[in-house]
């Protein structure tokens, strides 16, 4: 038998991830002792993962606003601007915690809940990208969590029936005991058609709608808010189960719902399922809701009103229904045979009410849930920086070819096609560029015109200067966007990082997110939607900062595309931004020599901005159809991957520069472009023109990226080492 | 040609080959839900891929028993043409109006690439257009691809003429038995195929190769 007025104990309490303060808040709050439904409740709001109450003071200082932004942060998910009355809305959320107790579901669960925060919206899906990081390759749990979580992401996206057009993936040993799963998802939808979840008219039905309620999930925002110990298999219960046939069905069901006027508003349930959506639609609308939980459908028996408030059970939605409109729009949920069930109703009285069995179990003030959550200006040091090298600790290599092949065939440099093989790239037919290249590239359907997205972040230079590393991150997602000719408009952020309550760690990410804003305002490049995943930890270690990226450009005129594959032989090849010397935290430093070491490349975002904008104006032009930027592993990696791209090598001149420093210097605001001979005389003079310094360095052709005399790298060479990698390392070889 | 593409809960290449039909056709294919008992009268009927119920049970096995596909194995055995790709083709072994099975991909992950197709047979109402042992280029996205059949049934395919499409240079993506892509019935009026056509065919994909297959169709209508 439930009972709901149970004794609150000091460690019912911290069972309940409060802390003591925080509990005579809630008392002072409500006045009386909570009930534990109610404890429950107020544990799902006020828990890290859903409040904010670490971050929101620094979130509050990135730049969010544009010309073409139509809903900045505090939706479910951001809205832009991108011509002709439509609009893409995208957002990245991070499912790290389950992903690494569960592989599979947790992986699953993150994919399904970002594209319900797309459709919730109204916007039907049209793309998905991920970031994934993994502890070291010969770490025990990795090959698991790699196989899992890949499985799991492909699992959901491809039955789903979303293209997976890119992403990245990365193996560091700081990763070990935190692997992070941040899943993007971006959708269509006219100006006119965006749909909100704050609640409007009193008295109206509150709509439950979708999958069935269970026991699954229970507690995992709580879970997702804490370390990791060595009882972590104990919090696999709190790991979710996704089914994307049902998420399917329920993305159809609301499109379809929303054309026939039924809603008034709407939110999915993701984190702390029914308690979280329903305080959200009822205090955005500064209206009460009252809830009758013997009319939620139910999957298992006997559930209790605290389960049924804090399940995470997968692919639901509730919504405020217009009543005129409820046969038809019950209609729509039978055709996919979904539930619809009236639970509950609005009402003026700010009260979130909770009726169960005919007695109320929860009477709590609804704004206060949400706007009284804690929120913390936690104390922070500035971050350990590394020190810069010395250009005398660097050293060289005898051949940069033979180099080049290894550092090809390293853990992070090798071909993920193992992985995104996995993921249905293709589906809806509207793909113009898969993974493999620096953007992926989906077409508006009808229309010309296409989105370019890229995943970034650099988590060893975040690790080495968190204030460069932030601001890095923004700037080679913007890189990248450009790079296939995009039009960067803005950009969505997953903020990973260790324990807030350290100062360290804390520092990392105060310092983090200035570079991020820095980055942003410089390249007119505002945040439009995000996540933080805080306790990124285990046993007191936490993870390298990882605040990824994923920036969204627009291409007027996809034809115009520009993609990494040398095209023709003869081509000339040029380095926009010219030569660069910064070998600190290079991949060359680290995986030839097995150091970590030194400071980031800086970033000159004046620079970033001039170079980039030069590049886009080439591609727009339709002067120049072959570009990749430059990240890790420099000028050598860059040409290594066209030369693949396109199969047909290049033969290089590097002057009398190092080799070794020219071929993998790391320097940032940098870019390939391969032309076409007789045009490069007007580029060079329209650079000029620009400020944009460029140099020439080498000629499509041949079999092999070409050093001469500093060696030479065959393409089949770069090819097995590039394709071997991860086939072997998953096999068990590597 | 006037065409009907079948959708069913977890249908998800419907819209793919909605757009395919008509960028080939001209016509505008009619969508019919899985419940309607009884299909328009139409050239070319269309099971399309996807994750119908989920891939629960068995791939295609829940879809196999709806209302529509008792009116599709009527049409087909009138003679009506039907194309089953992916989803498709496995929702057509398990209604019966093709042989054998499509098993998990030997490697037991899903597979999302480019792979070579080698044209078997091209005297077909879906591969005339196609030179007989002509190459193609062709994306594949399944878990399920693995064509099997017991040696009656396929001494019977290979001597009959029913493989249309068998993958070609080495790029079998799933194990299927005699690098078979795609099969057809006796009467030849009904083919299932793994890889999917309907995503080749504008250069926005990269190539048009998968033209071919439903200029075959709109071909062999007009003779």
């Amino acid at each position: 038998m439930f009972q709901n007025d149970i004794e609150i104990t000091p460690d019912l309490i911290s069972r309940h991830g409060l802390k003591p303060d925080e509990y005579d808040r809630i008392l002072q709050l409500i006045g009386r002792k909570p009930t534990l439904t109610e404890l429950g409740i107020f544990s799902a709001m006020w828990n890290e993962h859903c409040s904010y109450k670490s971050s929101k003071k620094w979130l509050k200082t990135l730049p969010t606003k544009g010309d073409k932004v139509i809903i900045g942060p505090g939706e479910n998910a951001g809205v832009i601007d991108i011509g002709d009355g439509d609009v893409a809305i995208f957002k990245m959320e991070s499912h790290n915690h389950p992903s690494y107790i569960e592989p599979y579901q947790g992986a699953t669960t993150g994919v399904g809940g970002i594209l319900r925060d797309v459709f919730t919206m109204g916007a039907r899906p049209i793309a998905a990208m991920n970031s994934l990081s993994f502890g070291e390759p010969d770490h025990p749990k990795t090959r698991h969590l790699v196989a899992g979580v890949v499985a799991g992401v492909g699992g959901y996206g491809n039955s789903f029936g979303v293209p997976t057009v890119g992403g990245e993936v990365r193996f560091h040993a700081r990763y070990n005991g935190n692997c992070l799963v941040n899943a993007f998802a971006l959708g269509i939808a006219r100006r006119d058609g965006i749909f909100l979840s704050e609640a409007k008219g009193v008295g109206l039905p509150v709509v439950y709608l979708g999958a069935k309620t269970g026991r699954d999930g229970v507690g995992g925002a709580t879970m997702a808010s804490a370390e990791f110990d060595d009882t972590i298999e104990e919090k696999r219960p709190t790991v979710q189960v996704g089914d994307p046939f049902t998420e399917k069905r329920l993305l159809e069901a609301c499109l379809e719902l929303m054309k026939t006027g039924a809603v008034v508003a709407i939110q999915d349930m993701g984190a702390a399922g029914l308690t979280c959506s329903a305080v959200e639609m009822g205090a955005k609308g500064n209206l009460g809701i009252r809830l009758d939980l013997d009319r939620v459908p139910q999957r298992e028996e006997d559930m209790t009103p605290y389960e049924m408030m804090l399940s995470e059970s997968q692919e639901r939605m509730l919504m405020v229904l217009e009543p005129s409109k409820e046969k038809e729009a019950e209609a729509v949920f039978r055709k996919w045979e979904l539930d619809f069930a009236v639970c509950g109703e609005t009402t003026d009285d700010l009260r979130f009410r909770i009726i169960w069995q005919g007695k109320e179990v929860a009477d709590l003030p609804i704004k206060e849930l949400g706007d009284e959550a804690p929120e913390y200006d936690r104390p922070w040091v500035e971050p350990r920086k590394a020190a810069p090298l010395p250009d005398d600790a660097i050293p060289a290599v005898n051949d940069v070819g033979a180099a080049l092949v290894r550092l090809m065939g390293a853990p992070d440099q090798a071909s993920r096609a193992w992985v995104y093989e996995q993921y249905d790239c293709l589906v809806q037919g509207n793909s113009a560029q898969i993974p493999g290249g620096d953007a992926g590239v989906v077409r508006v359907e009808g229309t010309g015109k296409a989105l370019a997205m890229s995943a970034d972040v650099t988590p060893r230079y975040c690790d080495a200067d968190p204030f460069e590393g932030g601001k890095q991150a923004v700037a080679e997602s913007w890189r990248n966007v450009t790079a296939v000719g995009g039009d960067p408009i803005a950009l969505t952020d997953n903020l990973n990082f260790g324990n807030p309550e350290k100062p360290e760690a804390m520092g990392q990410f105060v310092r983090a997110l200035q570079g991020i804003a820095d980055a942003c305002r410089a390249l007119n490049f505002p945040i439009v939607s995000g996540n933080v995943s805080l306790y990124n930890e285990t046993n007191g270690e936490g993870i390298l900062p990882s605040p990824t990226i994923v920036g969204v450009g627009l291409l007027p005129d996809v034809t115009k595309m520009a993609t990494i594959a040398f095209k023709a032989d003869g081509d000339e090849v040029f380095l926009v931004g010219g030569h660069g010397s910064h070998l600190g935290q290079s991949v060359y430093l680290r995986d030839l020599h097995g150091r970590e070491e030194g400071a980031p490349p800086p970033v000159d975002l004046a620079l970033e901005k001039k170079n980039g904008d030069f590049v886009r104006g080439l591609i727009a032009s339709g002067r120049v159809s072959t570009c990749h930027d430059l990240s890790d592993g420099g000028l050598g990696v860059a040409l290594a991957e066209m030369a693949m791209a396109g199969q047909r090598g290049v033969r290089v001149e590097l002057g009398g520069l190092d080799p070794h420093v020219a071929v993998f210097a790391e320097d940032q605001a940098r870019y390939l472009i391969a032309v076409r001979p007789a045009e490069s005389a007007a580029i060079l003079a329209d650079a000029a023109k620009a400020g944009v310094k460029v140099e020439r360095v080498g000629t499509v052709g041949g079999d092999a990226v070409d050093f001469g005399p500093a060696g030479k790298a065959p393409i089949a060479d770069i090819k097995a080492a590039f394709d071997g990698w991860f086939p072997a390392f998953m096999g068990g070889k590597a | 040609m006037r065409s009907a593409v079948v959708l069913f809960p977890g249908s998800n290449r419907d819209h793919d080959m909605v757009k395919a039909l008509h960028s080939v056709t001209g016509v505008e294919p009619t969508v019919v839900w899985h419940q309607d008992a009884s299909l328009p009268d139409v050239d070319l009927i269309v099971l399309p891929g996807g994750f119908s119920y989920g891939d629960y049970l068995r791939c295609g096995a829940i879809a196999a028993r709806s209302p529509a596909m008792l009116d599709v194995a009527k049409k087909a055995k009138a003679g009506v043409r039907v194309l089953g790709v992916c989803n498709g083709f496995q929702i057509l072994t398990e209604a019966g109006l093709l042989p054998g099975a499509l098993m998990r991909n030997a490697h037991l992950r899903f597979v999302c690439k480019e792979v070579k197709l080698e044209v078997t047979n091209n005297d077909t109402d879906f591969t005339r257009a196609y030179a007989k042992g002509q190459v193609i280029r062709c994306p594949v996205a399944h878990h399920d691809g693995n064509y099997f059949a017991d040696p009656e049934t396929l001494a019977r395919l290979e001597g009959e003429g029913r493989v249309a499409f068998r993958y070609a240079e080495g790029t079998n993506p799933n194990g299927s038995i005699n690098d078979i892509a795609g099969i057809l019935n006796e009467e030849g009026n009904v083919l299932g195929m793994m890889p999917h056509p309907e995503n080749l065919i504008e250069a926005l994909h990269g190539g048009l190769d998968g033209r071919g297959l439903f200029e075959s169709v709109a071909t062999s209508l007009a003779a």
